[in-house]
């Protein structure tokens, strides 16, 4: 059974052009304009898979909809056409401090995190110092957070989800925040996930990362899928024709 | 599906609201008995020395309308604005929800026990006894709660999709404030209209806490029933509503 199963899949935005007044509302419901006219593909007809094991990266350019490939992936928004499935316990790192709050300390945040992330109260426990202690950050642990630099926030964000030991860990792009040494100490710690054949998925612009980290990857261009396979091949084949159509031609 | 500990992410939520609530203010949770004690003495000066109210024991009478009202006016506008303050938690982490807006309900809770304290306090202070049946308290503001829980779910999801949705929940409070027997008696309220106030969870609460507090009775089976009826379906009405408007929340905030 494979981990993660894409079937045709679509998503699709409705352009929210212009002031959200009742009136608007009402003129559109009233002229019954086609509504398709405000429809936008973030994603088109996208079918993969990932079985045990693999990983996975997504390459494209800015607005391919990468991001929202994997929101979908992390059960965060539901697919408008087609058919998803995702087997295993999930950790998304999808933005730099999501769900942290900048007036609590490292400490409490790091708690807070742990809960969202699926840990009972006992577990969170028992695993908070070695959270603390991956995160190098102990000296301002007792600090609110909002006087963390970046580097520290994106330190605390991934020590919690490396430590939940997910089936699953889906990374958008985050960890460029980072300094080398965590950097290198991060694809460690994923490369060891591995190890225990469970699946990664990543979104980068980092090529050489993406070559080390994941075999497989699929490129994605202004919604639609135009390569899968070989994490080499579509490499290759993205950077031999990097330059992507204007935006919105 | 998310499989997690319910009651941690709770507590943790609850917490955190609390902590962010308090930690920047030099006076902490003074406010929470500042806030009923001022509002107290402006009303109790009104009525009592300019409109010459023969209401007995005046202060507790009032304090009875005006911390449930307090409590639920808090809760209700906090859990509709909930997810769209939430907005980081609910587009980047999977977790339930619904856990979201009932956590901003629920965080209303330490300020409603301290102010529950309070109004029993003075209510020792000024010569009425404590009596058994203020066992009753917790099963009304539990009723409450619940009813509270149906109503966040509703105005929450409603208001990611119309962001105007708050500005009529403030509206709404204001004008509850006046509409609701606060700082009048149940008993000046026309016949007519007195079977349709017990039908309103808020007005329910304030008729249940005077019976028990000021006029040491337990309240009325008939009150306690339609104020059960209510809260069980707001909340079913308010969960069915917001597993519909849910899934596409992600897209709208």
């Amino acid at each position: 059974m494979p981990v993660i199963s894409c079937r045709n899949v679509s998503k699709i935005f409705r352009r929210h052009a212009g002031p959200q007044l009742a009136r608007e509302h009402l003129k559109a419901l009233l002229t019954r304009r086609a509504r398709r006219d405000n429809d936008f593909y973030a994603l088109r007809d996208i079918s993969f898979e990932v079985n045990e094991g693999e990983s996975l990266a997504i390459i494209g350019g800015n607005g391919a909809g990468k991001t929202t490939l994997l929101s979908l992936i992390a059960g965060l928004s539901c697919p408008d056409r087609g058919s998803l499935s995702v087997n295993g316990r999930i950790a998304a790192l999808l933005q730099l401090g999501s769900g942290f709050h900048p007036d609590l300390t490292g400490a409490e945040n790091v708690v807070i995190n742990a809960s969202l992330l699926g840990f009972s109260r006992k577990r969170t426990r028992e695993l908070f110092d070695s959270i603390v202690e991956f995160s190098g950050i102990r000296d301002f642990i007792n600090e609110p957070l909002r006087t963390y630099s970046s580097g520290m926030v994106v330190r605390l964000a991934f020590s919690v989800a490396i430590n939940v030991d997910p089936d699953i860990l889906i990374i958008d792009e985050v960890l460029a925040v980072g300094d080398l040494a965590f950097q290198e100490k991060c694809h460690e710690r994923i490369r060891a996930l591995r190890r225990a054949r469970k699946t990664f998925v990543c979104v980068s612009h980092a090529m050489p990362m993406l070559l080390q980290l994941c075999d497989h990857a699929i490129w994605l261009d202004h919604g639609e899928l135009i390569l899968s396979g070989n994490i080499q091949d579509v490499i290759d084949a993205y950077e031999g024709r990097s330059a992507p159509r204007p935006p919105g031609g | 599906m998310w499989k997690g500990d319910y009651v941690f992410v709770l507590r943790n939520l609850i917490l955190k609201d609390f902590r962010i609530r308090y930690r920047n203010m030099s006076l902490g949770m003074f406010w929470s008995l500042l806030n009923p004690l001022v509002m107290m003495s402006v009303l109790t000066f009104v009525f009592v020395k300019i409109f010459r109210s023969p209401t007995p024991h005046f202060p507790v009478f009032l304090l009875c309308g005006l911390v449930p009202f307090n409590f639920f006016s808090t809760a209700w506008s906090s859990s509709t604005t909930s997810l769209a303050d939430n907005a980081g938690l609910i587009k980047f982490v999977r977790i339930p929800r619904a856990i979201v807006p009932m956590s901003a309900v629920l965080a209303a809770c330490p300020h409603l026990l301290i102010q529950l304290a309070l109004l029993l306090g003075i209510a020792t202070a000024s010569g009425i006894p404590a009596n058994i049946h203020w066992a009753w308290l917790p099963v009304v503001f539990g009723m409450e709660l619940v009813f509270l829980c149906g109503l966040g779910l509703v105005f929450s999801a409603v208001n990611v999709y119309v962001r105007d949705t708050r500005y009529v929940v403030e509206s709404a409070n204001t004008v509850l404030f006046y509409l609701v027997p606060v700082f009048y008696s149940f008993s000046i309220i026309p016949q007519a209209y007195r079977e349709v106030y017990q039908y309103n969870p808020i007005a329910a609460l304030i008729l249940a806490m005077r019976e028990i507090v000021l006029e040491n009775r337990a309240p009325s089976e008939v009150l306690l029933l339609k104020l059960f009826a209510v809260s069980v379906v707001t909340a079913a009405v308010g969960w069915v509503v917001f597993q519909k408007l849910e899934k596409r929340v992600y897209d709208h905030l």
